[in-house]
């Protein structure tokens, strides 16, 4: 670039130190309670029920993770969780990418009806359906059954990974698939050998998205789900919070062993999440 | 090409050179019965996923609106006895009742608030992160992640433990160091006070996904435009106005309608910092709807509650579709 465009470097340098300050304060802000979550896992008890609270433990102790793994079906837990989470999930990518394939390729009568029933599908308030969707459970007699809850997480990441996925399809050029073709592939061979691939990262940012998604959830399934040992990780955390009193240490612990992975992957993904979300949204 | 002209008998008559078009196959021979198997085939693409959301999201949607036309309580849903018609009465009932109208208006204003700081905020710490330094940069944008990352659940118990009266850390700073003697107040006497937590963990919850999805548009905003626009003599509210807002606007836009749908329809938040039993003065829309359904044991007021706030909803879901729209037809 020329020295026309840089014409006053002590400025820009000024403003600098104010973003910079900007950026400082807002780290400090979003990352506190995550700071908090960590640190009063670590904290021995004594000191979380104290009336002087101190930003810095005095000491690092695991008991408060003993007492949550301790507490009654964290095992049964995590067991139900992953079953329900990740036969949504699959069963979602495997719907939503063979949609999002259709509406990425195929100009066909209709394919607008299907882009807009997508969309307002997501601006459905999720609370405003718990009740029918309650009722029609119960009348499937679903009701404190995994599989209720499987369709349900299934369904709702369904319009999001569609849209997402979509996005990343129009960016496959057609003709590599045509070629293909050319080359003597059936069209399903050219999808599982051509654009499947090309797919994948966009695959992982919708699967990643729709599991944290049912991985968080609780309202429903603790609407849904009735035995203790039926409880995913989110409604089984309510077990720390009683009428007498919450347990903060080893909630904390609890939801730090919850959360970590979800941190974890969303890190991994956030950047391909990201232009997920903008291509979906510019390229509409 | 006409169909007249698919039909007419082959020989010579020489077919005019077509005008090269980029989605026209190379060759009409070679597609033309692909075409007519490949016909049905984008339709068996997206029927299972039509039949999943049609039973899962539309069905139950009628299921609302039947409902709320009548009288369904335990009695109804357990023994699957016929419901009761009765008309407008749960409507009116509902419209007619104060309280109702106190939770819409106080639900209204909590969501105005919370959206207009977090696109406000967003649109800042967006605009920032494009012009500070590198590290920093990063590190912000790991604790926005985290923060984004974080369940609902988890988030909303450090928040009620940050407001606790006797444990809380808030109390603690506005004492020690501010000063204050905020020593075992109690936030959750006041709605007002108790709102500013809900609002903060809402905000704080909300605030990743907007500066980050602001900062991914305003990457798309060409560096040589503001510069030349900055050159041209145009402040800094200039070169926004003129130059960066009109790229930006659709995503702005669009996370704008999202974050008005969601703090709209704000729950958890409220329904686990209260304990699973919310007082009366914190309902919002959707716990007011959850409490009518599973505490009164009046599915259908519940139900009639819930396609109220939908219909409410409906404005901001046709402007937002009628945006993507227009981006659309630009494809």
């Amino acid at each position: 670039m020329g020295s026309s465009t840089a014409p006053r470097p002590d400025r820009k340098k000024k403003s600098r130190h104010v973003y910079n300050l900007v950026g400082i304060l807002a780290l400090l802000v979003m990352a506190f309670p995550v700071y908090w979550l960590v640190v009063s896992a670590l904290r021995p008890n004594h000191e979380i029920r104290s009336y002087d609270q101190t930003l810095w433990p005095s000491s690092v102790s695991f008991d408060n993770f003993k007492r949550a793994i301790d507490a009654p079906n964290f095992g049964s837990a995590i067991q139900s969780s992953l079953i329900i989470c990740v036969t949504a999930v699959v069963g979602a990518m495997v719907l939503s990418t063979i949609a999002a394939f259709a509406i990425g390729r195929f100009h066909f009568t209709g394919r607008k009806a299907f882009m807009i029933t997508l969309l307002v599908i997501q601006l459905l308030p999720p609370t405003a359906m718990l009740i029918p969707i309650y009722i029609q459970l119960n009348g499937l007699g679903a009701l404190n059954e995994y599989w209720g809850v499987i369709v349900i997480y299934l369904v709702s990441a369904l319009p999001f990974a569609t849209w997402m996925i979509r996005g990343f399809v129009i960016n496959i050029p057609k003709e590599l698939e045509e070629s293909a073709m050319v080359d003597g592939c059936s069209r399903m061979g050219a999808f599982w050998r051509v654009i499947f691939p090309l797919l994948a990262p966009g695959l992982a940012a919708a699967s990643i998205f729709s599991l944290i998604n049912a991985w968080n959830e609780y309202l429903l399934a603790y609407v849904v789900l009735q035995d203790n040992d039926k409880y995913t990780l989110n409604v089984w955390l309510m077990n720390f919070t009683t009428s007498r009193g919450v347990d903060y240490g080893a909630l904390m612990a609890a939801s730090t062993l919850i959360a970590l992975p979800v941190v974890v992957f969303f890190m991994l993904v956030q950047k391909k999440m990201a232009s997920g979300l903008t291509s979906g949204a510019v390229k509409g | 090409m006409s169909a007249a002209e698919m039909k007419a008998p082959a020989p010579p008559v020489p077919v005019p050179p077509q005008p090269a078009h980029r989605d026209t196959p190379p060759s009409p021979a070679r597609t033309a019965p692909r075409k007519r198997v490949g016909a049905y085939l984008p339709y068996a693409l997206i029927a299972p996923t039509v039949v999943a959301i049609a039973a899962v999201f539309v069905w139950p949607l009628i299921k609302t609106v039947i409902m709320s036309f009548q009288d369904v309580g335990r009695r109804e849903l357990w023994t699957g006895q016929a419901a009761e018609w009765v008309g407008f009465e749960q409507f009116t009932n509902i419209l007619g009742d104060g309280e109702f109208w106190d939770v819409v208006w106080r639900t209204v204003l909590f969501m105005v608030a919370c959206v207009v700081t977090t696109m406000g905020v967003g649109l800042l710490l967006a605009q920032a992160m494009q012009r500070m330094s590198t590290w920093i940069r990063l590190a912000l944008t790991a604790a926005l992640v985290a923060a984004w990352a974080m369940p609902l659940l988890v988030a909303t118990s450090i928040f009620r433990w940050f407001a606790d009266s006797d444990y809380g850390v808030v109390n603690m700073v506005l004492t020690k160091y501010l000063g204050l003697d905020f020593r075992g107040h109690n936030w959750w006497l006041d709605p007002k006070q108790g709102f500013l937590i809900i609002a903060a963990v809402v905000i704080w919850g909300a605030i990743p996904f907007v500066t980050i999805t602001l900062y991914a548009a305003l990457t798309q905003v060409p560096r040589e435009l503001e510069e030349a626009a900055a050159l041209d003599g145009a402040g800094a509210l200039g070169v926004f106005r003129y130059v960066t807002w009109p790229v930006i606007k659709p995503v702005f836009q669009m996370v704008a309608t999202l974050s008005v749908i969601w703090d709209f329809n704000v729950f958890g938040q409220v329904f686990l910092m209260r304990g699973n039993e919310p007082e009366p003065e914190y309902s919002l829309l959707g716990i007011y709807s959850f409490e009518k359904a599973f505490e009164s044991n009046s599915f259908s007021q519940g139900a009639a509650i819930s396609l109220i706030t939908v219909l409410l909803l409906s404005g901001v879901a046709v402007y937002y579709l009628r945006q993507l729209l227009k981006i659309g037809e630009v494809e």
